[in-house]
């Protein structure tokens, strides 16, 4: 196997400082490392692809990620100003492909909360696509395939 | 014998802390585990329980799995496309033969020992079947089946084969589901997929919530403001012409925006702002204006809540389906809506107008989540007391069907609900000799 080391340094930065932002609610910076196209998805189907075609527990071009935040951040939602902070590691990240356009990337996370003095936890597989830039990434694509995405969730007012 | 009186005084002591004349329930109907298990049998055994719509089979060999209560069971479609609804559990030694939420299959077949099931219950097969020679026959051993019946393609089953017709038990109710079922747009209404997610609270807590406007305006504040101005003002109907009406039967509707009943009628209205990018996508597929202003209308969703007791409800653009887990438990799907065969752009619409405020990510589902939470914790406080469910109760009128109907952020719903679930748990189970 060749390794790309200082490639998969680079992605393991900012997948890492992407974490921090969330995990801290940074929102608003977080708004700036996207595409202007990119989509957050979490699927309810695992095996799909084709997410515009079916449906998502979440799809979110640029204007749904703006309101997204919004909601988190203005105050007006009772379930997001009862969020404490989530802590999410993120590890085993793999380079998947990597063209000087584009880096596919896979990693594993496992996000905690802790809701109403209850901890819950939100296992998962990421996948991103980034596209190189002068100072890091900005991403195109992010998909978040939780391990019980089509089993029960409990309600989400935090960005995986 | 003791036993059995005191199991049927839970009933009745649980029909008796529904408070009619006064329009209240005591709070221990969101906390009492004995309550909880009779209620499994009294209502969700007794009574028509919603398992899901004919278009999740689609195709000879289609199943989905669901629950009647606490009972896992298949629908599945057979060859000659006749529906069936069976038990999930092998005839053998008890073990569910059929696992996932959907798919397609020839046959059930048990992991355990092999037995082997066709797809309308019967026994087909099973290894070494020679030691069972004069013990039983194959065709005694099939699935045990539930009756059901449908209306509009929402399938219902009950393990009382003594109830009424479910077109008798939807009564009122029927209006209502033929306008529901308009939003296809001129196609069979088809389910595009669901959101999952479960909360730490009593069922009856959700049941009450999609016939109560009153919390609209502050529990989605957040999500009213996410919206542009126009859709913000549709979704401000707390002052509006808007209505609820107890249809019988623990059944009501919930009327927000009456503009939105009928979404066959006033198509010459000019199309939103917000819909431009739909009707531009399907004049580009060769869609006549006509059909074109048909489709963006029922795009929409309807601008009404139908609940249907105990366990579903037509929520303007899609199923409510909520499963009791526990006392303090329950599970809940959210179930997208389309047009079969309605051209993409129609349904992608669809399924992002349902992810912008459905499931467990939507911009509206988690605060309700928060406030059935805290309903539930906050129901323990104290030895002694009362959910309310009396608004609006003085102030009612009769609707041109006859119907009690009060102000869209009255508790007339609630309270029609309650008046089924008392008679419900004052009842006599049909099926406790079977299930106990």
């Amino acid at each position: 196997m060749k390794s790309n080391t200082q490639l998969l340094a680079q992605v393991t930065e900012f997948i890492g400082y992407e974490a921090d932002l969330l995990d801290h609610k940074g929102y608003q910076e977080w708004l700036t490392l996207w595409e202007e196209k990119g989509l957050y998805i979490v699927p309810t189907d695992l095996h799909e692809t084709d997410y515009l075609g079916t449906l998502n527990l979440a799809l979110d071009d640029a204007a749904m990620r703006r309101m997204r935040v919004a909601r988190l951040e203005n105050g007006e939602s009772v379930s997001a100003d009862s969020v404490g902070y989530t802590v999410r590691m993120m590890s085993r990240v793999r380079v998947l492909e990597a063209t000087p356009e584009l880096v596919t990337v896979r990693c594993a996370m496992t996000l905690n909360e802790l809701r109403h003095g209850k901890l819950v936890t939100y296992p998962g597989n990421v996948e991103y696509q980034l596209v190189p830039a002068e100072d890091g990434f900005t991403i195109q694509q992010k998909v978040v395939k939780l391990l019980h995405a089509e089993g029960f969730l409990r309600t989400v007012s935090f960005i995986f | 014998m003791s036993e059995l009186i005191a199991k049927t005084n839970i009933g009745q002591q649980a029909a008796g802390m529904v408070d009619t004349e006064h329009g209240r329930v005591r709070k221990e109907l969101y906390s009492d585990p004995e309550i909880f298990e009779e209620e499994m049998d009294l209502v969700f055994n007794n009574n028509w329980i919603y398992i899901g719509h004919e278009s999740e089979v689609p195709e000879a060999g289609s199943f989905k799995t669901a629950f009647v209560g606490r009972h896992p069971v298949i629908m599945s479609r057979d060859r000659k496309m006749n529906i069936h609804v069976l038990q999930n559990r092998c005839r053998h030694r008890g073990a569910t033969v059929c696992e996932g939420r959907k798919g397609k299959t020839k046959a059930f077949t048990c992991p355990y020992h092999g037995w082997g099931y066709g797809l309308d219950g019967s026994l087909r097969a099973l290894p070494k079947p020679e030691e069972y020679d004069g013990v039983f026959d194959k065709k005694d051993m099939p699935l045990e089946s539930l009756r059901w019946e449908s209306y509009q393609g929402m399938v219902f089953a009950t393990f009382n084969k003594d109830i009424q017709p479910l077109e008798d038990f939807l009564g009122g109710a029927k209006k209502w589901i033929d306008l529901f079922m308009k939003q296809g747009g001129g196609y069979p209404l088809k389910v595009l997929g669901e959101h999952r997610f479960n909360f730490p609270g009593n069922w009856k807590i959700q049941l009450e919530n999609t016939t109560d406007a009153y919390h609209f305006p502050i529990v989605h504040k957040s999500f009213v403001t996410s919206l542009d101005d126009a859709t913000a003002d549709i979704f401000d109907f707390l002052d509006g012409e808007g209505f609820v009406e107890d249809l019988g039967n623990g059944h009501s509707v919930m009327v927000m925006i009456p503009q939105l009943i009928d979404l066959e009628a006033d198509l010459d209205q000019p199309i939103p702002e917000r819909f431009n990018e739909l009707a531009q996508a399907l004049r580009d597929e060769g869609k006549t204006e006509d059909e074109v202003k048909k489709l963006v209308r029922a795009a929409h969703g309807t601008g009404f809540n139908l609940n249907l007791f105990p366990n579903v409800s037509c929520s303007m653009a899609f199923f409510r389906v909520l499963r009791p887990v526990s006392v303090d438990e329950t599970e809940i799907q959210h179930v997208a809506l389309g047009g079969e065969g309605a051209p993409a752009a129609f349904n992608q619409k669809r399924m992002r107008l349902h992810e912008h405020f459905q499931g467990p990510m939507g911009f509206g589902t988690p605060d309700d989540g928060e406030a059935w939470e805290r309903v539930q914790k906050g129901s323990m406080a104290g030895t002694d007391g009362w959910i309310l469910v009396n608004r609006g109760m003085t102030r009612l009128r009769t609707s041109e069907d006859g119907n009690p109907q009060g102000a869209v952020c009255s508790e007339t719903g609630m309270r029609g609900a309650y008046y089924q679930y008392k008679k419900a748990m004052s009842t006599p189970s049909a099926v406790k000799s079977e299930e106990k």
